[in-house]
């Protein structure tokens, strides 16, 4: 084997946002040595850009709030081909996490009683998100790092993992390389958990960071591992449309929340015109009551904006095609109307949405308490990811756990805003609990050299090669085409497109070259970098031209309503045999009765 | 419209300062620029940045000589006519290009006493807080580890007090701890004898370049300059120390 550094540890956790910080310390905890490799430095991941907040069923400012409602809205916002015993323990558990959180410095707003404030959000029935402002994900993530620097985790920053090592069927470590002097690094461990967070990078618009291009998903489905739901991806609805540099930065939905509305170019509130049969009954009929949702009349019910994520960007889309939008093609998103109900108003907006005054001052010139922002949908997340045990967090491969946003299941076909800080904490919690009890029953594995020489060899190629292609420029074309082929609203023919474009990408792909040496060297990340988005981008587009539906995040214009069959099913991804991208439905489990009774009580 | 950056380029040992034009346009931020550089003319030029939204703290570089977070800084408040500097901080050792070695700040951090909150309030394991009593211990929580502040503090960046200081971003970090209502622990001693607060004297120069518009200075480092003269430096609380450990 090429003589390279080795480390070993019982847990090796990839991805150090809220998921694998939280893993991390829960590892440790158990009493096993843990490692934490960071992509970028510590505290940087992209758990800083969550604004809106935690969603917990602590009822700290509605009393009816209670785990059972929590759940039953997540299955609802998921349109129930959720793993609902992911969303039974999220649900349970959440409460606990967030009070944990308390506990380790957190600092977060509060009740005029002294608890922990919680705010509206969409698809919520209740104000259920703890939260700090508009900046909770940084208040998340410090709180974590802070604390996990005490519990003896050795962390690795600016270290990027090539592939997963394996011995026969299990998972037994990674080859990693760290940056500053692109140096590969040997982690062998005991157990390792997948904590990488998403996909965005595979969008032209997106809020996601340079970070976010899959890596978990594709080091999870080369080692053989399933995937699935991962036609689901959330384009949230509200990103900044101008100036063009800043497209895609998110504009949190706290906003809405706070009691912002949605105007299209006539001053229409169009929100009102399409609500779902589903959220009928949940929804106000007029701009009174919804008004009065906002500011805590617990009679009221909630305004349309605030509608799951999925079905209020289709309807800014129809706003905009429909020639209604606004001049950088968005729509207007206006919290500076308030100032007709509140006399404060300018300092309310300032005090409770300070980072979005903040960002459009700097970045927009736009005041916010006095201009209405111009927003379009942005991808935001994705619902699909590695298929795991609702329990133990654990792969379908012996040894390989997954957390958070690169873990599927909780979400179903969409997430409600505020579920995913929660759903890190509860599942990046047990990932680390059971990966440290997998590491204690097991001894450690044996590392294939061969394997090891052939990944580092396959790494270094980009520099071997004269005057091939820019990974930069086949990154962009890949952007390109998944913006517009696979985004918000799809058809099967779109979509073949895609694939055969991705296909080609993937052939140039294989004469990336990058100049410069191997000391951070951004053109050789980037052309690493692009593999795993590669894998990613066909697993979307295989897995949405099979479902022949719209539900949730996957719109398909070709079959635009929901059908009953395939509510029944998930789509898995695995890597056959023969190295292709194997596609099966796989049946949901029957819900328990006591699940299906809470939901039908629910309404 | 075209505009020339001149970056600062190669290791901690050797490097020179190279021109660059690129293309701009309207809202464009530096970061911008330079990200177009790198995908375009200088596929190995390092940077750090990942939120581009100013808020993970990651892109600070010296711009035309001033700290600032280059996601952050539009090109319509430069003098685009004339060449743009973009240079490391100064304060942290070059690794690459842009990118400087800020491990310094994370090993420091591990040296102030960890949070630890009284016992909880409430039979359920919760505590009681008024707003009020945090709103200033949440202007420090904002804090995004640009280590902006660290950079431009002429103890750290002039006169090298690595060993005795520990900047104007791990003062707001303790002040943060200090003034929360929960916490119980102590560390004003260590704020004197080890973490050198002493040094600072308030040019408020951290503050200036703060981009959280964080008041360092006089919201953080003063009420623990404070602090530290109440229990080391008044007499009427040494007389009562003294009569105490008897």
């Amino acid at each position: 084997m090429t003589d390279l550094t080795t480390y070993e540890h019982d847990v090796l956790v990839i991805g150090a946002g809220g998921a694998g910080l939280r893993a991390a310390i829960e590892a440790s905890a158990a009493g096993v040595s843990v490692g934490l490799i960071c992509k970028s430095l510590l505290g940087k991941a992209h758990t800083v850009m969550a604004e809106g907040g935690m969603a917990a069923a602590m009822a700290n400012v509605d009393d009816r709030d209670n785990w059972k409602v929590h759940f039953s809205d997540t299955m609802r916002g998921g349109q129930y081909v959720n793993n609902w015993r992911m969303a039974e323990l999220h649900a349970k558990e959440a409460p606990d996490r967030v009070r944990e959180l308390e506990a380790w410095g957190a600092v977060f707003d509060r009740t005029k009683d002294g608890k922990i404030l919680q705010r509206n959000f969409g698809g919520h029935r209740y104000p259920r998100l703890a939260h700090v402002g508009d900046r909770t994900g940084l208040e998340l993530i410090r709180t974590l790092q802070d604390h996990g620097i005490h519990q003896g985790i050795e962390v690795y920053m600016e270290v990027t993992v090539v592939t997963l090592l394996k011995d026969g069927d299990r998972v037994i470590g990674a080859l990693a390389y760290e940056r500053e002097h692109g140096r590969f690094r040997v982690f062998k461990a005991k157990a390792v958990i997948l904590a990488t967070g998403g996909v965005g990078r595979a969008y032209k618009i997106t809020s996601n960071s340079w970070e976010g291009t899959g890596d978990g998903h594709a080091l999870a489905y080369r080692a053989g591992a399933e995937l699935i739901d991962m036609e689901f991806i959330q384009f949230h609805p509200t990103g900044m449309v101008w100036p063009p540099s800043v497209r895609g930065i998110l504009v949190t939905e706290g906003v809405r929340g706070e009691g912002g509305i949605l105007k299209n170019s006539e001053g229409k509130r169009f929100m009102f015109d399409d609500i779902p049969p589903l959220y009928k009954d949940q929804t106000a009929d007029n701009p009174e009551e919804g008004w009065l949702y906002t500011q805590g009349d617990k009679n009221a019910r909630r305004p349309p904006e605030l509608l799951t994520r999925d079905h209020v960007a289709r309807c800014i889309m129809r706003e905009v095609k429909a020639g209604r939008g606004s001049p950088h093609g968005g729509v207007y998103l206006d919290i500076a109307w308030i100032k007709e109900k509140l006399p404060n108003a300018e300092e309310h907006i300032k005090k409770k949405l300070p980072s979005m005054y903040h960002q459009f001052k700097q970045l927009a010139d736009l005041d916010i308490t006095i201009t209405p922002m111009e927003v379009g949908p942005t991808t935001h997340y994705i619902m699909g990811g590695v298929r795991v045990d609702a329990d133990t967090q654990m792969s379908t491969l012996p040894g390989l756990f997954a957390a958070g946003e690169c873990a599927a299941g909780i979400n179903g076909a969409n997430r409600l805003g505020g579920n995913s800080l929660s759903d890190l904490l509860v599942f990046g919690k047990r990932a680390g609990e059971h990966a440290a009890i997998y590491a204690k029953e097991n001894s450690a594995g044996m590392v294939d050299d061969r394997q090891v020489d052939q990944a580092v060899k396959n790494a270094l190629a980009p520099f071997e090669r004269e005057g091939g292609e820019n990974p930069f420029a086949l990154q962009h074309e890949l952007q390109d085409t998944m913006q517009n082929l696979v985004g918000i609203v799809r058809t099967e023919n779109e979509m073949r497109q895609a694939l055969e474009d991705v296909g080609k990408l993937k052939e140039r792909s294989e004469h990336v070259h990058v100049p410069g040496n191997i000391d951070f060297n951004p053109a050789w990340h980037t052309a690493l970098d692009l593999n795993n988005l590669l894998t990613v981008s066909e697993a979307i587009t295989r897995a949405a031209i099979e479902r022949k539906e719209s539900r949730g995040g996957q719109y398909r214009e070709d079959y635009p309503a929901k059908d009953a069959e395939f509510g029944k099913i998930n789509i898995k991804i695995k890597k056959a045999e023969d190295g292709s991208m194997q596609i099966t439905r796989v049946p949901i489990p029957e819900m328990p009765a006591e699940l299906k009774q809470i939901i039908e009580e629910m309404g | 419209m075209e505009a020339t950056f001149r970056i600062r380029r190669g290791d901690g040992e050797h490097g020179e300062m190279v021109d660059y034009t690129t293309e701009i346009s309207e809202g464009m931020v530096v970061l911008d620029a330079v990200l177009q550089i790198q995908s375009g003319q200088a596929g190995d030029l390092a940077c750090r940045w990942n939120c581009k939204a100013g808020k993970c703290g990651s892109c600070s570089a010296e711009i035309n000589g001033m700290p600032k977070l280059m996601c952050m800084t539009r090109l319509n408040t430069l003098p685009v006519e004339e060449p743009i500097t973009i240079e490391p901080m100064r304060a942290f050792p070059i690794e690459k290009d842009l990118v400087t070695d800020v491990s310094w700040n994370f090993e420091v951090k591990k040296r102030i006493k960890p949070f630890k909150p009284r016992p909880p309030d409430a039979p359920d394991g919760t505590w009681r807080v008024m707003q009020e009593d945090i709103d200033r211990v949440q202007e420090f929580r904002k804090c995004i580890e640009c280590f902006l502040c660290q950079d431009v503090c002429h103890v750290l960046r002039d006169h090298e007090k690595y060993d005795e200081f520990i900047g104007p971003r791990l003062l707001v970090y303790t002040a943060a701890l200090e003034m929360n209502p929960l916490d119980i622990e102590d560390r004003i001693g260590d704020l004197r004898n080890d973490f050198g607060i002493g040094f600072c004297n308030i040019t408020k120069c951290c503050t200036k370049v703060c981009p959280e518009n964080i008041t360092i200075t006089d919201n953080a480092i003063i009420p623990l300059k404070e602090r530290v003269v109440d229990e080391f430096y008044d007499p009427v609380k040494r007389l009562v120390k003294l009569f105490r450990k008897k």
